[in-house]
């Protein structure tokens, strides 16, 4: 039973971010009909979103201390950064604690900027070519920005650490009555996921209960008859973009913490992601986000210890079997729309 | 001749020239001058050149026929490689039965998987190869460990059975060869200050592809080839007729799936090592990159795209800042620190960058490839020269 309770805890975490880019993939393909292979590359965009600003933060100008002496007796040179200037000590310590949650709100704005560029600019231009074409210009696209990442900021990952607030781990097995100490859980992770459940949920409310949401929901059934109606229903399509960009890069931000980012994240997600949205179904954005956290938490059972010494390597290779028994016995994938990709 | 139309002989002819020539083509500069830095015609390279041609050649009669875009290609070539490890273990260093069991191991894999994978079409093939070939590659990291030899991949070792070849003295270590004639051996031709590398290895494999790039004419050509493109441009038309497109298209994979096998198998027979990052996806990317870059569907196109890319990554990505500014050393001072700048991500270890950026011009505005490309610029000049008004008839759709 602990087993249990603790190998659903460790998918929830993976889960909640396949479920995030997966959401977003559906968003795009749902509204646009694109496939987009760039949006691995987006969660990477909005991961180093983070350690841009905590750079930022911890810009510094030297000055000399003369309280403190180095070892020759000289007043030593100390590094302060800029917002101690603008906020205080301890103001200024805990903003550059906070440097990732405080990247959402940093976020937010450049990733919404670059969807609805990306879709301006060179998205757009593909509506009525076939898929093959879209998959193969994000998948260019995917390598352009990766490579723009590398170049500015090296190869080799960069820790961006969770404010010390949420260092540490949570017993959950004592909540729940277990024993102490048996189930504990990063609170990082938890509030991953609580992340992840709001920004899903604000997602769908969004959706569900806007004006806006029902005109861009009214899009995806019919395309044509909202247009007709004069509505344009483009200019909302190209938001309904830049928030699944901005999806991408808020998974990508909140998720620093638990992976230090490097340039090749998307890519290393965006496979899984894809493979995620297939399970779930193409254009179902419930299916997405059920089929991202059932997948995480299958690839955390599938790494139990016990499975692996019936079934050694399945953990490696679980998200894919599901794929293929999900794509050849249900080809609409978990909760596919009739008619919707289905050839 | 052979069989083929005049101008598809021509083309073959065409390309057994540059192909046979290569050591002179790809070393227009003198040795140890300026530019001998973009030579590429040394073994290592030229060999990797024509591998690849033959990998993206059984790729395009996939993709360029049947408009089937598959994203695991790697996974065959890897198997193919493994295969051809383990012959070289067992049997016998010589290159030939290690590559006709690569041919069948590869070919026998892509019946599978391509026999599963072929129920879907459209994306989902897409995602179905994809998660084939990352099995594969996730297999033979760690469970398959005992056949792939995992991370650290597989060599021929001094202590193999080699049932065909006889004992081993003590410490040297097993080369590849055909009937003795070893694959790393070259003979340098120097003239004047100009220095021609002719190995063996690249003949071979050259001869190789030179007759998998016939056999690609002759299915272009076929039958089989229209049926292939029929498939392409209307399956539903052809299913109304009566035809069953799943043999053709199952054939065309199996065919695919077997360069692949013969690629990876002609890899271990000129570096005689076999590792599992062959199957990552990144390598099934690279050759969508080949065969697109180059123009799906034609028949030169893949080589040209193979040999585009390994160029880049091989030659521009040895050019560094010093060199960059060497180029620019006769501009003024900040001149030159500007342009070099301004180059620099483009270059050396930012080749991906330039690969990336001229991928996506490729797709954007010749979905053709290079070879419209320069078709294009062809009929720009015929048309400047003959000055005719003619209207062009517009291809009936």
């Amino acid at each position: 039973m602990e087993a249990i309770v603790l190998q659903i805890l460790n998918g929830l975490d993976k889960g909640s971010a396949y479920a995030l880019i997966a959401l977003g993939l559906t968003l795009i393909f749902g509204t646009l009909g694109v496939v987009n292979f760039a949006h691995g590359a987006l969660f990477m965009i909005g991961a180093f979103c983070a350690v841009t600003l905590s750079r930022i933060l911890t810009l510094s100008h030297t000055i000399i201390d003369d309280t403190q002496k180095d070892f020759l007796g000289n007043p030593l040179k100390v590094e302060v950064p800029y917002v101690h200037d603008l906020f205080g000590q301890t103001t200024g310590d805990a903003i550059i604690d906070w440097a990732v949650p405080l990247s959402i709100l940093f976020a937010m704005p450049i990733m919404i900027l670059i969807g609805i560029v990306m879709e301006r600019g060179l998205i757009r231009h593909f509506y009525n070519r076939p898929h093959a074409d879209q998959i193969l210009v994000t998948f260019g696209l995917a390598i352009v920005l990766q490579e723009i990442i590398k170049y500015y900021f090296g190869a080799n990952p960069i820790p961006t650490p969770a404010p010390a607030a949420f260092k540490g781990s949570f017993d959950f097995g004592a909540m729940l009555g277990f024993e102490p100490n048996r189930i504990i859980y990063p609170y990082w992770r938890i509030i991953y996921f609580s992340f992840a459940a709001l920004v899903v949920g604000g997602v769908f409310a969004f959706l569900q209960f806007t004006t806006f949401g029902m005109v861009v929901r009214a899009g995806m059934a019919d395309r044509e008859t909202v247009q007709l109606l004069g509505i344009d229903i483009d200019r909302r399509f190209t938001l309904m973009f830049g928030l699944a960009a901005a999806v991408a890069g808020l998974a990508g931000v909140m998720y620093t913490p638990i992976n230090a980012p490097n340039y090749h994240m998307g890519m290393d997600f965006l496979v899984l992601s894809f493979v995620v949205v297939v399970v779930g179904g193409m254009g179902s954005l419930p299916g997405a986000v059920l089929a991202g956290f059932l997948l995480g938490i299958l690839e955390s059972f599938a790494s139990m210890r016990e499975v692996l010494n019936i079934l050694p390597g399945i953990n490696q290779i679980i998200i894919y079997l599901v794929a293929i028994v999900i794509l050849l016995t249900r080809p609409r994938g978990l909760m596919g729309r009739k008619g919707v990709m289905e050839d | 001749m052979l069989g083929l139309k005049k101008s598809d002989s021509r083309l073959l002819l065409l390309v057994a020239g540059i192909t046979l020539l290569a050591p002179f083509i790809l070393n227009p500069f003198p040795e140890g001058s300026e530019l001998a830095q973009f030579n590429a015609g040394y073994p290592d390279l030229m060999q990797r050149f024509v591998i690849f041609g033959i990998f993206a050649i059984g790729f395009n009669i996939l993709f360029g026929l049947t408009g089937y875009l598959s994203f695991g290609h790697a996974a065959f070539l890897g198997v193919g490689s493994y295969a051809a490890i383990w012959m070289m273990k067992l049997l016998t260093m010589n290159i030939i039965p290690a590559i006709i069991l690569s041919v069948i191991v590869a070919g026998l894999f892509s019946l599978l998987v391509g026999w599963i994978s072929l129920r879907r079409s459209g994306i989902y093939f897409s995602i179905l190869t994809l998660a084939f070939a990352q099995m594969s590659y996730s297999l033979a990291y760690s469970v398959l460990t005992p056949i792939t030899g995992g991370e650290t991949g597989l060599q021929p070792k001094g202590s193999d059975p080699r049932i065909l070849d006889a004992a081993l003295v003590n410490g040297t270590t097993p080369k590849a060869n055909l009937f003795g004639l070893q694959m790393g051996s070259s003979f340098d031709l120097t003239l004047g200050s100009w220095v021609f590398t002719f190995n063996t290895g690249f003949y071979i494999a050259a001869v190789i592809m030179l007759i998998s790039f016939y056999l690609a004419i002759r299915i272009f050509r076929s039958p089989f080839g229209m049926m292939l493109r029929a498939v392409k441009s209307n399956q539903n038309r052809m299913n109304y007729t009566g035809l069953n497109s799943k043999p053709y298209t199952l054939a065309a994979f199996v065919i695919s799936g077997m360069y692949a096998g013969l690629a990876g198998g002609l890899m271990v027979a000129m570096d005689t090592q076999a590792g599992p990052e062959r199957m990552f996806w990144t390598a099934s990317g690279e050759v969508v990159l080949m065969t697109i870059l180059g123009g799906a569907g034609t028949l030169i196109g893949p080589v040209l795209g193979a040999g585009v890319i390994k160029y880049m990554e091989n030659i521009l990505s040895k050019i560094n800042s010093d060199i960059l500014h060497g180029w620019f050393a006769f501009l003024p001072d900040g001149l030159e620190n500007l342009i070099v700048n301004v180059l620099y991500p483009f270059i050396g270890k930012g080749w991906h960058l330039t690969l990336g950026i001229l991928f996506m011009l490729v797709v954007i505005y010749l979905p053709g490839g290079l070879v419209e490309g320069a078709q294009r610029i062809n009929r720009l000049f015929k048309s400047k020269s003959q000055n005719d008004s003619k209207a062009k008839p517009e291809p009936a759709e």
